[in-house]
Parts: C-alpha cells; sequence; structure tokens
C-alpha cells in the first residue's frame, strides 16, 4: 500500500505492507534508526515519537494508517543543532546505555508541552488548575518510558532544568 | 611496544596522581552521550546491509521431543527464503566468558521457550507470519520443574565449614535461624538481543548485543564451526546487559548459520518475549541463614546456605555466599551451595550474581540480629567488622565499610531513629527507616588496549564494549590523564574484535581492568616520548599538548614531527588476589511508607554511600550507583518472573507483567562516592563499581518495612498480598 508521511518536515511516499508498523517503517525503510525497539508492544516507550506534535508508542501505530501525517523523530528534534533537551540529558547523564533515551526524550518533549496547556495526570489535584512540574508530577508523567539503567534521577534533572529555562524564558 | 603487568603486590608509587591534566576522576560527560540523545548511536540491530534478510526465532511450546510436521508448508509461504533448524542452533545463551559454544541442539527443548526454528524471509512481516504459522509438536517428557521438589547436586568445591556452627548456635547468647527466599528474575535490558550476520565465504561479521567480544567471537566461531579468526564482531553501541548479553546468544548463532547457507545477510532480533526466556535469567534461591552471637551481637558463628537451580549442563550456580566468605566475622563457619536441575530456562550472570541476593538476604538477618540483641543496626554493623579475612586469614587489601556505614548515617539522618517499629503513622501509611551493608568482591581480568598517538592526539582502542557503564568516557579520561591531551583530543574506538582484546564488560571488571590495559598503553608513549627528549619518564610533565622536561617545553606535535607512535598495555590477574582479600563496600538508607489498607510500599528516599578505590568519573560512577539501588527497589518490592508449576514456563515474559521499576516508583535518591585508593588494585588504585549498588539495596528496604509496620518479611519482593499477610 502507498503512504505519504511526513517525516521530520520532509515527505516520504512508501509502499508498505500493511502489516508495517510505524516504527519499522521508520526504522527499517528510512533508516531513521533514533526511534528504538524495546517491546513491539506499547510497554517500554522506547519507540516514542511526535505524531503530529503529540507522543505516541510508534511500535502501536500501523504505518498505513498515517497517510498525511507528521512525525518528528529524535533525528528531527536534532535538526539544526541538539533540542535543549537533548543537550540537558547529556549534561545532567541522563542516560547509560542510551537505547531507552531517544523515546524519554521524545516523550518528554511532548511532555512539557502537554503540562504548558495544562493537562492533568493522574496525581494532580485538581482537573483544571495549573500544573506545577513537581517531581510526582514529572515521574508519573515520565512512567510511560522504562529506562533499565534506571538513570531516572538523571532523566528528570534533565527534564526539570529545561523546564525551568523555559518557564524563565516565557516570563522574560 | 608492550607494557605488560601482572597485579602480584601493592602499587606503592601512585603515579597517576602526579599526572598533570586533572582529568581522571573528574564529573564528566560521555563523549557518546550526544550521539545517544540525537539517535546516531546505532546498536547491533540498526544495520542494514544490502540484500539483509529477516529472521523470527521459533519457541518450543513444551519440554520433550520437538517436531515441526508442516515445515515444507511454511517454506513455501510468501517471502520465505528458509525454515531452518540445524542442530548448531543453540539452546540458551553462553554463560559468561565460556569461551566455547554452549548445549546446541534443536530436536529436543529442554525448557519452555527453547528456540528449535529460525524463520528466515524477505521482510520482516512476512518472517514473523510464517514463523507464527510453523507448527510445533512436543513429545512431551515429565522433567523436574520445581528447586524443591529434586534432590540437589551438593558440588563439594562450593562447601566450606569451620569450626562447629551446631555448637556455637548451642552456645550463643543470641542466634537467628532462618530461611530467606529471592525470586527468579530478569536482566530485561532495554535493548532485545540481536544480530545482523555477513558471510562473505571466508569471514563471518556479527553486529552483535553482547558485552564480552573476545569470549563471544570464540563462542560464536565454535557455535558454527569456523575458525575464531575467521569470525569478526561489531558490538559498538549496546543497549544494556546486566548479564543478560555476557555469552553468545541463540539470536547471534541463528543469524550467522542463515546468513551461511543463504549467502545473504540475516538480521534476528529477538522478541521482548524470547528475552525473557532464552537467555540466562538469576535463579531464584531459598538461603538458610544462621547467626550466632554474644549478647553483644558480636558474631561466633555464621551459617549462610543456598538452593539454586539451572539446567542440566549448565556450569554456572548463583554464588549466594560469595560475601558471606569475609563480610562478617565468627570463628564457627558453614556455607554452602547446592543446585537443583530442573528445567525452567537457563540460570547465569545477572547484575551482581551472588551478592545481589546473598547480601540482600544476610542484610535482613543482620536486622533480626540487631533486634534481637537490642543494638542499633548500624552499630551491630561496626562491631561485625573483621580484622582481617575471616576464612583465610589474610589482611583487606583495604576496607572502607565503617567509613561507608557513618558517612551514610549521617547524611541520612540516622541518629535518633526509635529502634522499635510502628512509631510513624501518616494517614494510612506506616512510615519507618531501615539500612543494610553493601559488599561485592572485586576481580581483576586479563585485557589489553592500545593507543596510537599522532600530532593532532590520541585514539584508544579496545574491543572492550560500553553497555552503559561508562567506557567511553572513562578510557578518554585515563588516556588523556596520562597522555597530557585535552579530552577532545583523545577518541576511543570499542566494540570490535579487530582491536586488542579487553576484558569485556562483567562483573564490575571493565572500568579498572580495560582502563589498567590503557593507563599503560598510554604509559609506554610516555616512555617513548621521554625517550625523544632524552629524560627519564619519571621527569616528564604532560599537559594540553606539550611536554615539559627539566627546562625545556614542547609541543607534543613537535616531538613527534610527524610520527604516530603507538602504546600496547596489558594487564593480568597476578596473585594478588591470594595474598589479599580484596572487596568494595557501601552503606543503604530506606525510608519507605507501608498502607496498612493494602499492604502497598511506596519508596520515600534512599541514600548510598560507596567506596571503591580510585573513582575514574563521578558522574558515570553515581548512575551506576543510581542504577544498583534502583534495581534493589525492584527487587525489594515487584521484580518476579513466575514459572508455571506444570511446565516451568515464564508466565510472565514481557514488561506489561515483569515490573521493573518505572520513574513514579523511585524516589530523590542520593548517592556519596568516598575518596579511596586501594594499593592492591593496579596503577590506577581503582576498582568495579557498577553492581555495588545493587548489594544490600533490597535488604535495607525489607528492614524499612519491618521499621515502619512490624511486620519481618523474609521473601523477596514484598508484593502488597505478602505485606498484608504478614500485617495481619
Amino acid at each position: 500500500m502507498a503512504v505519504t508521511i511526513t517525516v521530520n518536515g520532509q515527505d516520504h511516499t512508501l509502499d508498505l505492507d500493511p502489516r508495517v508498523t510505524l516504527l519499522d517503517a521508520l526504522r527499517d525503510h528510512l533508516h531513521l534508526t533514533g526511534s528504538k525497539k524495546g517491546c513491539d508492544h506499547g510497554q517500554c516507550g522506547a519507540c516514542t515519537v511526535l505524531l503530529n506534535g503529540r507522543r505516541v508508542n510508534s511500535c502501536l501505530c500501523l504505518a498505513v494508517m498515517h497517510d498525511g501525517d507528521e512525525v518528528t523523530t529524535i533525528e528531527g528534534l536534532a535538526e539544526g543543532g541538539p533540542s535543549p533537551l537533548q543537550e540537558a540529558f547529556v549534561a545532567h547523564d541522563g542516560m547509560q546505555c542510551g537505547y531507552c533515551t531517544p523515546g524519554q526524550i521524545c516523550s518528554a518533549t511532548a511532555m512539557l508541552d502537554e503540562v504548558a496547556a495544562g493537562w492533568p495526570s493522574h496525581v494532580s489535584a485538581s482537573l483544571d488548575c495549573p500544573v506545577e512540574l513537581t517531581h510526582d508530577e514529572l515521574a508519573e508523567r515520565m512512567s510511560g518510558n522504562l529506562c533499565r539503567c534506571s538513570c531516572y534521577p538523571g532523566i528528570n534533572a534533565a527534564i526539570t532544568e529545561v523546564a525551568r529555562r523555559g518557564k524563565t524564558e516565557a516570563t522574560e | 611496544m608492550t607494557i605488560e603487568m601482572k597485579i602480584d603486590g601493592p602499587e606503592t608509587v601512585n603515579r597517576t596522581d602526579d599526572m598533570a591534566q586533572g582529568v581522571l576522576g573528574r564529573d564528566s560527560a560521555r563523549p557518546d552521550g550526544l550521539a545517544k540523545a540525537t539517535g546516531r548511536a546505532t546498536y547491533a540491530a540498526e544495520a542494514h546491509p544490502e540484500g539483509m534478510l529477516h529472521g523470527v526465532l521459533r519457541r518450543a511450546p513444551g519440554i520433550g521431543a520437538v517436531r515441526c510436521p508442516n515445515l515444507e508448508a511454511v517454506r513455501a509461504m510468501p517471502g520465505v527464503r528458509a525454515v531452518l533448524r540445524d542442530a548448531r542452533m543453540v539452546r540458551n545463551a553462553a554463560q559468561g566468558m565460556a569461551d566455547e559454544a554452549p548445549v546446541q541442539g534443536v530436536d529436543e527443548a529442554a525448557y519452555v521457550g527453547q528456540p528449535i526454528a529460525l524463520v528466515v524471509a524477505e521482510t520482516f512481516e512476512q518472517a514473523r507470519h510464517a514463523a507464527q504459522r510453523l507448527e510445533v509438536a512436543i513429545e512431551r517428557t515429565d522433567l523436574p520443574i520445581d528447586p524443591d521438589a529434586v534432590e540437589p547436586e551438593v558440588p563439594e568445591a562450593k562447601q566450606s565449614s569451620q569450626g562447629d556452627l551446631d555448637a556455637a548456635m548451642r552456645n550463643a547468647a543470641l542466634t537467628i535461624d532462618a530461611d530467606y527466599t529471592t525470586s527468579s528474575m530478569n536482566s530485561a535490558a532495554m535493548e532485545p538481543h540481536a544480530a545482523v550476520a555477513e558471510w562473505d565465504g571466508t569471514t563471518l561479521t556479527l553486529r552483535g548485543a553482547l558485552q564480552m567480544l573476545r569470549f563471544n567471537r570464540n563462542e560464536l566461531a565454535d557455535s558454527v564451526g569456523l575458525s575464531a579468526e575467521h569470525v569478526r564482531i561489531l558490538a559498538p553501541y549496546v543497549g544494556g546487559g546486566f548479564g543478560s548479553k555476557l555469552g553468545i546468544s541463540a539470536d547471534c548463532v541463528a543469524a550467522a548459520l542463515a546468513a551461511m547457507e543463504l549467502g545473504q545477510p540475516v538480521r534476528v532480533v529477538q522478541h521482548r518475549r524470547n528475552v525473557f526466556e532464552v537467555n540466562t535469567r538469576r535463579s531464584e534461591t531459598r538461603q538458610r541463614i544462621r547467626l550466632a552471637a554474644d549478647a553483644d551481637g558480636r558474631l561466633i558463628g555464621l551459617g549462610h546456605e543456598a538452593l539454586v537451580s539451572n539446567l542440566p549442563e549448565e556450569t554456572f550456580a548463583e554464588p549466594v555466599v560469595q560475601a558471606s566468605h569475609f563480610a562478617y566475622p565468627g570463628a564457627a563457619r558453614t556455607l554452602g551451595i547446592r543446585i537443583a536441575r530442573i528445567h525452567r530456562p537457563a540460570a547465569g550472570s545477572v547484575r551482581a550474581p551472588g551478592e545481589a541476593v546473598g547480601v540482600t538476604a544476610s542484610e535482613v538477618a543482620m536486622d533480626e540480629l540487631a533486634y534481637a540483641a537490642g543494638v542499633d543496626p548500624v552499630e551491630l554493623r561496626l562491631r561485625n567488622i573483621p580484622e582481617e579475612d575471616p576464612e583465610r586469614g589474610v589482611p583487606f587489601s583495604s576496607h572502607r565499610l565503617k567509613a561507608a556505614l557513618l558517612d551514610g548515617a549521617e547524611r541520612f539522618g540516622w541518629s535518633g531513629r526509635p529502634m522499635a517499629p510502628r512509631q510513624r503513622r501518616e494517614g494510612e501509611w506506616w512510615i519507618g527507616t531501615g539500612m543494610a551493608a553493601a559488599f561485592r568482591v572485586n576481580m581483576v581480568v586479563e585485557a589489553q588496549a592500545r593507543i596510537r598517538l599522532h600530532g593532532a592526539g590520541a585514539v584508544v582502542e579496545t574491543d572492550m564494549t560500553d553497555i552503559g557503564t561508562g567506557s567511553y568516557a572513562i578510557f578518554q579520561q585515563v588516556a588523556a590523564e596520562l597522555l597530557g591531551l585535552p579530552l577532545a583530543q583523545t577518541e576511543v574506538r570499542l566494540g570490535d574484535t579487530a582491536l586488542p582484546p579487553g576484558s569485556g564488560s562483567g562483573g564490575s571488571v571493565g572500568a579498572a581492568s580495560t582502563g589498567t590495559a590503557v593507563w599503560l598503553a598510554a604509559m609506554e608513549l610516555r616512555r617513548q616520548i621521554a625517550a625523544r627528549l632524552g629524560c627519564d619518564e619519571a621527569e616528564l610533565t604532560l599537559k594540553d599538548g606539550t611536554a615539559t622536561a627539566g627546562n625545556t617545553r614542547q609541543d607534543l606535535a613537535d616531538i613527534l614531527s610527524g610520527a604516530e607512535l603507538t602504546g600496547t598495555g596489558h594487564v593480568k590477574p597476578g596473585d594478588a588476589a591470594e595474598k589479599v582479600r580484596q572487596a568494595t563496600y557501601g552503606a543503604h538508607f530506606a525510608e519507605v511508607a507501608v498502607n496498612d489498607v493494602t499492604g502497598e510500599v511506596r519508596m520515600r528516599r534512599m541514600q548510598g554511600t560507596f567506596s571503591a578505590g580510585r573513582i575514574l568519573n563521578r558522574r558515570t560512577a553515581r548512575s551506576q550507583c543510581h542504577g544498583g539501588m534502583i534495581w534493589g527497589i525492584g527487587m525489594a518490592l515487584t521484580e518476579t518472573m513466575t514459572h508455571d508449576r506444570r511446565d516451568g514456563h515464564v508466565v510472565n515474559r514481557d514488561l506489561a507483567e515483569y515490573h521493573v521499576p518505572v520513574n513514579a516508583d523511585v524516589p530523590p535518591l542520593d548517592v556519596h562516592l568516598l575518596e579511596e585508593r586501594d594499593p592492591w588494585a593496579g596503577p590506577m588504585q581503582a576498582k568495579g563499581i557498577g553492581e555495588l549498588g545493587i548489594c544490600g539495596a533490597a535488604g535495607a528496604i525489607l528492614n524499612a518495612i519491618h521499621h515502619a509496620c512490624g511486620a519481618r518479611l523474609r521473601d523477596f519482593p514484598a508484593t502488597p498480598d505478602r505485606v498484608l499477610a504478614a500485617l495481619e
């Protein structure tokens, strides 16, 4: 089946077996291997990409269902230089083996937008108050991304720093 | 030129501290970090050689003789190129440092999940579909799967006894005699095992997810019937290992066989559900611990006897009592390991084999002794620090348990803790604190490394891997420190068997063993530079690309004048390990909340203080300790592989059902690394730290649960059902 997907700002028309997941389309057909396959089951978050700006597990998406959609991968976030989150993950050692890292960073990128938009989480005090990115809020919102090296302290420090910086810039 | 060194005695000169660049030991970023953060780091499955085919493993659904009745029909399916049922395919991954093929064969399934066929097709989707269509008929054999239901092997070499423990137990003022159990566990590294094999008619090139390449090369060569010089393995990035990638795995051998048969590159990636079966798990353990102490809690006798399991023909037995040989005193001692031969998936090394489960259980027993004696748990440990190895009578190379205990207690705010349990309640939650000591043996493994020095900088080369442990960062720092180069001018190339053989990653040996080889290679280059300047190496100061000797100062590039110098280092273990007892030490402190209604346990905070000789990179070392402590949270609260009672199959073989800690399970952690130099650890005086953080961590958590709610749990993990039952 033919499908056209915009990946990192570039249109790609692919002729795909309908069984091909979005993740495999990225990794095996476009050779964008930054998105990782950890479980192929939507259980680990390593395959997280931004689909029309929102985070999804790309292993749970069939590629042919995304004709006309816009996908941003970890490679896309680094276009024009590494993003603040990518730099902060290095600075705070938010990684060890690095295999979950692209998913963590894509997830965190969208998560900060969700917080800015005031989306509540399971641990939010109310459904309509502005969200403050406390340790509990951050940990809850990032718990779909497993890290077996267990770099959560570094991951959280990196995200917190970028969130704080973003907030400062927004008020300036 | 090569400098060879055997670690036979203490390093008295400490040349490392004479160096001028000031980068070793620093909190310094991973040079591979940005590649990982931007998706440019490529792991095993991410090569796409021209014409690559896709292989999917088919598993045995039962134990017994295997037949595939519709094999020909599957061969005829769209895109299918081969259905391999090759007798050279491996039953399970090789054990660490096996250096030869593991048990092979596809006609008899020894456990549920054993790979018995590889289906190769033009696309991954075709291969997966065809593999699912392949029927597997099992002529079922009833083989034991319950470790408690068989007569275990009692290997003589794994039993030791001194004095009369029974008499000590009879005569002691205080005794503890209890059974502790730990669960079958899985490494569950984020990157599933994967291989891309290419065969050019002479040489087999394999990109693999492997930890110890120099052994893996021999294991792969032996498995497929090639000589090792015709096998090359590449693993520049490995997505975590924790022991599960120590030995050659089923995907590697199957991919290699298929590539050799079909003459095209073949990729095989283990599905996450294969990962839980065909690699090695941590054995479940049943541990009887006996402590005999005087009225002040000073040990006079100690028993630690464990039952572990493994498949027939596997040499590995979880070395549960490894640290009990030296951790605590007591003239009467009985230690031993028994092995139940059962047909659950193979057991092997998982992060800190031995201590991860053994220290954890014995630290709960020590907590019980503290309560029996009415002595503060930190004080009880302080009273029981042996002056020398209590079994071998040799000195410790260095011993920083006391310092770690005191530092940790101070940082955690331990003093003033009420001894009695059930003293603090917040709503439905009981709050409590607990602690444990950490012990881990330290080892040196033979390793080689080469450094090429040219005008623009240095290139470090070894087949050593970086599985997230920080090898790239640490070797860069070691070479830059000795050669007086900025980090940016020091490149590190790893993970290629064409390079000098390093130690491999495993057993916390990587940084210190291969790092020492890098150190020796750099020392050799310093001698060559000194020779060019006509001075003694010890008079040479190298810093920021310049060399100073006496009154002369010259740019390194000018000294080399276009030449490239090469130095090689080669370290081997010597008899130091016989002269002293060498280990790493630490202390864990934990605060937990236990729900009185549901039995749920939430972590509040954890503190770890660790001592492991010179810390080579504070940032990567801290991350390793975080990792170990968080693994401790998993072991204490959630991680357990459930084996079906009928056939031993792993019931919860994915990440939705096997619960590794997620972000929300982890409280704020504080890690403090003590300054230490262990002269018996070679010229860097550094020891391994990758596994120390898990040793005992789960014990601190179970001790905190006891302090919170009064429930003494002896079975790991403390899941809500167990906590609730203990509360009532």
